[in-house]
């Protein structure tokens, strides 16, 4: 059915809302790539067959990932009329006990994780209650959403349906208030007045350097031509980083609906979602959604009436990390290597077929709808002073719950660590915490005070870059992480500039050398030195990051680097060429 | 050499419609059916869009999920992520490779079963070290499991 204005929009609102919240049992089961990972396939034929066999009437349904990885498999089940509970770890062992449980209208204690009471309905301001009062006995025992400590510091803006939704079913997408602020939008709004909106909520790329989304499509608008260009950048390679695949897996209509709101913001008529290679089901799931949109009158001709044409195609990368930056992406859509090439002229001048583009992030795009939906104030009110709505970020490493999580700007690396992430595992103390992947660096312990915010993470040496947060606890080497991160960008320099292709790998041979116990006197001042050349000199920001690693463990962990060269020491006993 | 079935190229072609804009897809696609890109067929390529063969094997070797030598039936890609680094995702790979017994130049067991191969990142980092093998993803994976796995795609 194809939505012309607010009235079959609420239609649909209410059939979604039928799908989530039915009169009988919902079964969620976490279908992202790590919960396939972790047997959760296996989990719901498991769970499928039980169900039959009891004769139980249930929906089972796929949706992504609600963050929790460690728990993983994750089921979550909603008896109408109880509180909402989340089981952790299933296998299909497991299965025949819970769905006797859910059979009798009870908890299976031995895997339920917590309940839930009631959820918001984040865009339509409501909020959908699973049990009034108090909750039944069995019930009680079990720790409610917002006391279990994973998810009391977080708040869930761009992820806001990962893992409540089936993220191939778009009406559970719109019964969550989804494609509302298309619709106010497009029936109220100039194209003037939505990047005034979204340059008033202060947001700026999830990615990078975090530049104002307001200002890049206020310049693409401002620019010559008729024919521009809006592209979704899904070509996240960082290594250790997999938040963007997460929530193209877990909500692909939120990204959706922020491109089509910013294609008309900047006059595009066309679109592209370009995807890193070797994400299969993130791909699927967003041409699925591409098709389901265009069905329902979101994409296509004179969209609701309004006469703003958009039209998007899914294109699949082929393997390159540098084709993240901007410049390098266009030539890949091109059907080129992808080459970065200097800049100015920037894309939004002179972008994809030399036509003005703008070029924005994945987890940007989810939060446009938001900031449509409910107003730049509301958004501008969560975060820091120049860093404003939420972050999401990959905890991973040497931490107690790694996991997909969103907290508010602002938060500290102190309180993402060990109050969502859990601390680190029995037996291993902090060391550092890499942030911003290989363009970022590593920070020390007593940096934990550190908020998530763009400037204070720069003036510390790191980056925000895409988000993601490795914990390393002491048993990690600071030059064999050096050598390591060094690697990876030596190995994806497109070659271009000479800063970038020798200057990196000149760099990688230096602190190999150092810990195989071949480090010179010299050696640091070398390494200082030719980080700042490549600083000044690279073209793109690839090679221009490249040396911030090294520039922040210098910074911190100077005597590390002199242990190696001078005593042949690895006190973490990693590089082992030397002693520890 | 056997000749070669230049129909089944011609069907990905009409597929992707016969622009330069297409030739990535349109290279994926028979990387995907032979698991490699095998030389006639680029040929082919060249001729129906008017691109130079220079291109094409630059953007052949650029990317890193093309290869223009065959691989295994059961391609391992293991992650080489910084989550799965400080996993200690280096020793799947050295577990692996004196399973298969490969080497450093040898990626593809003698009997065509196994290709392993390293990755940059799986995206699946909260389960590192994880492996990929064809399209099926594991995680959390030990020198234990190497062996399970490996059972499963057929090793005796």
């Amino acid at each position: 059915m194809k939505v012309l204005g607010k009235k079959d929009l609420q239609k649909l609102q209410k059939e979604g809302m039928t799908s989530l919240y039915p009169e009988k049992i919902r079964i969620m089961v976490g279908m992202a790539t790590c919960c396939l990972a972790k047997g959760s396939a296996e989990v719901m034929s498991a769970l499928k067959n039980d169900i039959k066999k009891q004769g139980l009437k249930a929906d089972v349904v796929p949706v992504g990932c609600i963050g929790l990885c460690c728990q993983e498999p994750t089921i979550e089940v909603v008896q109408p009329g109880k509180p909402k509970v989340t089981y952790g770890e299933m296998t299909p062992a497991r299965i025949p006990s819970l769905v006797a449980c859910i059979a009798r209208g009870t908890v299976d204690k031995q895997s339920a994780l917590y309940r839930t009471d009631k959820e918001e309905l984040p865009l339509s301001g409501g909020k959908h209650i699973f049990s009034k009062g108090a909750p039944p006995k069995e019930f009680k025992g079990l720790q409610e959403y917002s006391a279990v400590p994973f998810f009391k510091k977080q708040r869930k803006v761009a992820l806001r349906n990962a893992g409540f939704i089936d993220p191939e079913n778009i009406s559970e997408y719109i019964a969550r208030g989804g494609y509302s602020a298309l619709v106010n939008t497009l029936a109220a709004m100039k194209p003037e007045a939505v990047i005034a909106e979204v340059t008033k909520a202060g947001l700026r790329g999830r990615s990078g350097g975090g530049f104002p989304t307001g200002v890049k499509w206020q310049a693409c608008r401002k620019a010559d031509g008729k024919a521009k260009y809006f592209i979704c950048n899904v070509s996240e390679g960082d290594p250790g980083i997999g938040m963007h695949k997460s929530l193209l897996e877990s909500d692909p209509h939120s990204v959706l609906e922020g491109m089509i709101i910013g294609a008309y913001a900047i006059g595009a008529k066309e679109g592209y979602i370009y995807i890193s290679s070797g994400y299969p089901l993130g791909v699927r799931r967003m041409e699925k959604a591409v098709a389901d949109a265009k069905a329902h009158g979101f994409l296509g001709k004179s969209i609701m009436k309004s006469g703003f044409d958009f039209t998007v195609k899914v294109k699949e990368g082929a393997g390159a990390y540098v084709c993240g930056e901007e410049t390098a992406l266009i030539k890949s859509i091109e059907g080129d290597w992808g080459e970065p090439r200097q800049r100015p002229p920037y894309p939004a001048v002179s972008g994809l077929w030399g036509k003005p583009t703008v070029i924005n992030n994945v987890e940007t795009l989810a939060n446009v709808p938001v900031i449509m939906g409910q107003g730049a104030k509301s958004f501008s009110s969560i975060g820091s002073e120049k860093s404003k709505g939420t972050k999401v970020f990959s905890i991973v490493g040497e931490v107690n719950r790694p996991g997909l999580i969103e907290v508010p700007m602002g938060t500290t690396l102190r309180e993402i660590i060990y109050d969502v992430g859990g601390g680190l595992p029995k037996g291993k103390t902090l060391k550092a915490v890499l942030t911003g992947g290989p363009a970022g660096g590593c920070v020390p312990k007593k940096l934990m005070n550190l908020p998530v915010d763009y400037e204070a993470l720069m003036q510390a040496g790191s980056a925000m870059s895409s988000g993601g947060i490795i914990v390393m606890g002491e048993d990690t080497c600071m030059v064999d992480m050096n050598k390591y991160l060094l690697s990876f960008t030596e190995g994806e320099s497109c070659g271009k500039c000479t800063p970038c292709r020798v200057g990196v790998r000149r760099m990688r041979e230096i602190i190999t050398d150092i810990s195989e116990g071949k480090g010179r006197d010299g050696d640091i001042e070398l390494l200082e030195k030719m980080a700042l050349l490549i600083k000044d000199g690279a073209l793109c920001n690839l090679g221009k990051t490249a040396p911030n690693p090294v520039l922040a463990t210098l910074r911190y962990f100077k005597e590390e680097y002199q242990k190696h060269i001078k005593n042949k020491k690895c006190s973490a006993a990693v590089c082992t060429s030397l002693k520890k | 050499m056997k000749s070669f079935n230049l129909s089944a190229i011609d069907a990905i072609l009409e597929k992707h419609g016969k622009a330069e804009e297409s030739l990535i897809a349109v290279l994926k696609d028979i990387q995907n059916q032979y698991g490699y890109l095998p030389q006639e067929a680029l040929r082919h390529v060249s001729e129906k869009l008017v691109v130079p063969l220079s291109k094409i094997f630059c953007i052949a070797t650029f990317y890193s999920s093309f290869s223009l030598d065959p691989k295994g039936k059961n391609v391992i890609s293991v992650c080489q992520g910084t989550a799965c680094h400080i996993k200690k995702g280096e020793e799947v790979v050295t577990s692996l490779t004196r399973a298969l017994k490969l080497g450093a130049d040898r990626k593809t067991t003698s009997d065509g079963t196994f290709t392993v191969e390293k990755v940059r990142c799986l995206g699946c980092c909260s389960i590192a070290p994880a492996v990929r093998v064809n399209q099926e993803h594991y995680g959390l994976v030990t020198q234990n499991s190497v062996a399970n796995i490996l059972r499963k795609y057929g090793k005796a």
